[in-house]
């Protein structure tokens, strides 16, 4: 496999360069080793098409999203002002990144705290690589290949973006099927509002069980995400219901760096 | 002449409207309980929003079924009410049918008044069997037990006997109308598509007692009508006129978008800046409350969320589409909102009875009504807020209520605490170095 260009914003100011696009990995794609993996496959991506981007590395910081939906707004407000301090030092202008919970609070809670730049998911990004030929994707092996796609809360309902992740993958020549529940009706994989960093509350069920068997009712070979936190939910979903062997969880840019075979 | 009916409706029609009146000056003295929130910009897409979601009831339908029985009975509310004019002003001056004059348009007016009024008839029957026949199951959940379900019953049955009146009302004219030689001051007037077929239970009746009854019905619907108005005060049915303020006034950011707390911006700017003393005495103002982060009650929330609360009528659809309530967790975003405005209520009833000062009760919305529980089940995915028919965001009382939990109490789940002193002292969730941020470009 050949090796990954992922240049920093400190190596950039260093060559007196400014980025095509900041791109922000966030706490999963960097720590959590399934998330790993799609941060990888972006990059490939963005290697393959030349786009000039480079990361914080180790000046990125949580951006504070969990500690503000757990309730603890000075936690939130101290990593925001941090990370918008690093950012405006950079003069980043374009950030894009693979996390919904980042890109939302990116885009939507740090403008008022004097952080304004346009802010990107990694599905609406390699969306405008395509229209602007700056890409181009085949099938490969999704050609005919049944895929399901889970909406992410907090880029669906959140911020009204249903189409780029669709639009990529019936690039992939794929059949595209949906779950009975879907776009602005689409239930949660049960991890937003820091429900990941915690047990559920006592109940009958657990949501991301709920929303797997939403997506294995479409008798799909593939179930797509565009978020590293459903991933990590659907993943447990399947593995619970032991259909790991035929259903794969893959994020759209995953889908399309292996149909690229990168 | 005899002036005795006129002086009558006029006092009926006073009380009726004063009593009204009094409860919205209370109601509002209530919702301005709240805290300041800023929404007076944007004033043209406000409009929008209120003419699409209220006027339009473009979420309502949504749900095809409901959605579409809820135009015909709102359509049919809006529009028969338009007889409530001639019914007033007969009232008051003692004419009949005063309208009558339009001609063919009165005959109408009066059809389709008629018609709708059948079809809201319907409708209603049509209501009260999905909640007590077919038990829809968001009208049987234990959120409803006790007054919320007999309210909304209340409710159907008020409207049956609403419009029956009318169509009786009209089939006793429509009988008179047709007497040999004509009754009284029974003109022909009016079309009667429904009623004409309810006239012929009058046929062997003394005229008199056929006007009797007429005049009877006619009253009867009048002050029907008032009590129902009056009824509103104290019912989820509110939302007939609240649902368009709170349209009008609802957050018009990004779903994803939660509000900053400036009182935290200001303490955080203070700590990031390294030119302020820490010693330095805090600015003096004698009278100046430290304020509270986060709500543990009404007060605390922001007057747009007490509207809200008012507005809700407990269609429930927020909780059938909430992912916590579906797998049997406590959370009900209905039950949120209903919890706030009866505790919004209480708090009401405590200024009244104290000469317009609030005396602490030792109770708060938080704990007494929802629980913590209840809080830490939400995942913040903004269904609620999605489906809500009227734009009533749950979700942001939810998390204004963690705040306080939080900042206030440090009452947070362990496990969220273990995640929010990683992200002090690493800047991750997880136990991971900052240093060890781009490991992942290495490995393989």
């Amino acid at each position: 496999m050949e090796q990954l260009t992922v240049p920093t914003m400190a190596e950039m100011l260093a060559q007196g360069k400014q980025p095509e696009v900041l791109f922000w990995v966030g706490c999963a794609g960097s720590f959590d080793d399934r998330a790993k993996k799609i941060t990888k496959a972006f990059v490939r991506i963005l290697n393959r098409a030349n786009v000039e981007f480079a990361v914080l590395g180790t000046e990125e910081s949580c951006t504070g999203d969990p500690a503000k939906r757990a309730g603890n707004e000075f936690l939130f407000q101290m990593q925001a002002m941090m990370n918008i301090e690093v950012l405006n030092a950079y003069e980043a202008k374009k950030i894009v990144t693979a996390c919904p919970h980042c890109f939302n609070t990116l885009k939507n809670e740090y403008p008022e705290l004097g952080g304004k730049y346009e802010v990107i998911h990694h599905t609406e990004f390699l969306k405008s690589l395509l229209d602007g030929g700056r890409l181009t994707i085949e099938g490969g092996q999704f050609k005919g290949k049944k895929i399901t796609f889970h909406d992410p809360c907090y880029l669906g309902r959140a911020n009204n973006i249903y189409e780029a992740p669709r639009d990529l993958i019936q690039k992939l020549d794929a059949e595209l099927v949906e779950m009975k529940r879907s776009r602005a009706n689409g239930l949660c994989c049960g991890a937003g509002g820091a429900q990941m960093f915690k047990d559920a509350e006592p109940g009958n069920k657990e949501i991301n069980i709920e929303r797997t068997e939403d997506a294995l009712e479409t008798q799909p070979q593939i179930i797509a995400a565009g978020c590293p936190f459903c991933n990590t939910m659907l993943t447990d979903g399947v593995k619970n219901k032991e259909r790991e062997a035929d259903v794969k969880v893959l994020d759209v840019a995953e889908l399309i760096a292996n149909a690229q075979d990168l | 002449m005899n002036y005795l009916d006129n002086i009558l409706f006029a006092i009926l029609l006073v009380v009726g409207i004063g009593y009204f009146a009094q409860n919205v000056k209370k109601l509002i003295r209530n919702i301005k309980l709240g805290r300041e929130v800023n929404r007076s910009d944007r004033s043209s897409e406000r409009w929008a929003n209120m003419a699409l979601i209220a006027l339009g009831q473009s979420k309502m339908v949504k749900r095809p079924v409901a959605g579409f029985l809820h135009i015909i009975v709102y359509a049919g509310f809006v529009i028969i009410n338009l007889e409530v004019l001639e019914i007033i002003i007969d009232g008051l001056f003692g004419t009949h049918r005063v309208f009558s004059g339009l001609g063919v348009f009165y005959d109408f007016l009066i059809g389709s008044f008629e018609i709708l009024a059948l079809l809201v008839l319907i409708s209603v029957i049509i209501f009260l069997i999905r909640r007590n026949i077919i038990k829809l199951k968001r009208f049987i959940s234990s959120d409803l037990n006790g007054w919320p379900r007999s309210d909304a019953n209340y409710i159907l049955y008020f409207e049956i006997v609403l419009m029956s009146l009318f169509l009786l009302m009209n089939a006793a004219d429509y009988h008179l109308q047709n007497v040999p030689g004509g009754f009284g001051h029974y003109a022909q007037a009016g079309a009667f598509p429904v009623s004409q077929y309810l006239a012929p239970i009058f046929d062997g009746m003394d005229n008199a007692l056929v006007a009797l009854l007429e005049r009877g019905f006619w009253w009867v619907h009048i002050v029907g009508i008032l009590v129902f108005l009056n009824y509103l005060y104290f019912s989820k049915h509110l939302h007939i006129l609240l649902a368009f303020p709170n349209t009008y006034y609802a957050d018009l950011n990004q779903k994803g978008q939660f509000d900053n707390l400036e009182s935290v911006t200001k303490e955080v700017k203070l700590m990031m800046d390294p030119n302020a003393d820490p010693f330095a005495a805090a600015p003096a103002d004698e009278n100046a409350v430290p304020g509270k982060f986060g709500a543990s009650d009404v007060q605390d929330l922001n007057w747009v969320q007490l509207l809200n609360a008012y507005t809700c009528t407990e269609c429930g659809r927020c909780t059938s589409a909430c992912p916590a309530n579906q797998t049997g967790k406590k959370l009900s975003p209905r039950k949120i909102m209903m919890d706030t405005r009866d505790r919004l209520t209480e708090v009401g009833k405590n200024i009244d009875a104290n000469k317009g000062v609030f005396i602490p009760d030792n109770k708060t919305l938080l704990n007494d009504y929802i629980s913590p529980e209840e809080l830490w089940a939400c995942t913040s995915c903004n269904a609620c807020v999605e489906e809500c028919p009227v734009n009533i965001s749950p979700l942001s009382i939810i998390m204004d209520m963690r705040r306080y939990l939080v900042m206030e109490q440090s009452a947070a789940p362990m496990s969220l605490n273990a995640m929010m002193t990683n992200i002090e002292n690493n800047g991750a969730p997880w136990q991971y170095s900052q240093q060890d941020r781009l490991n992942w470009k290495n490995e393989n």
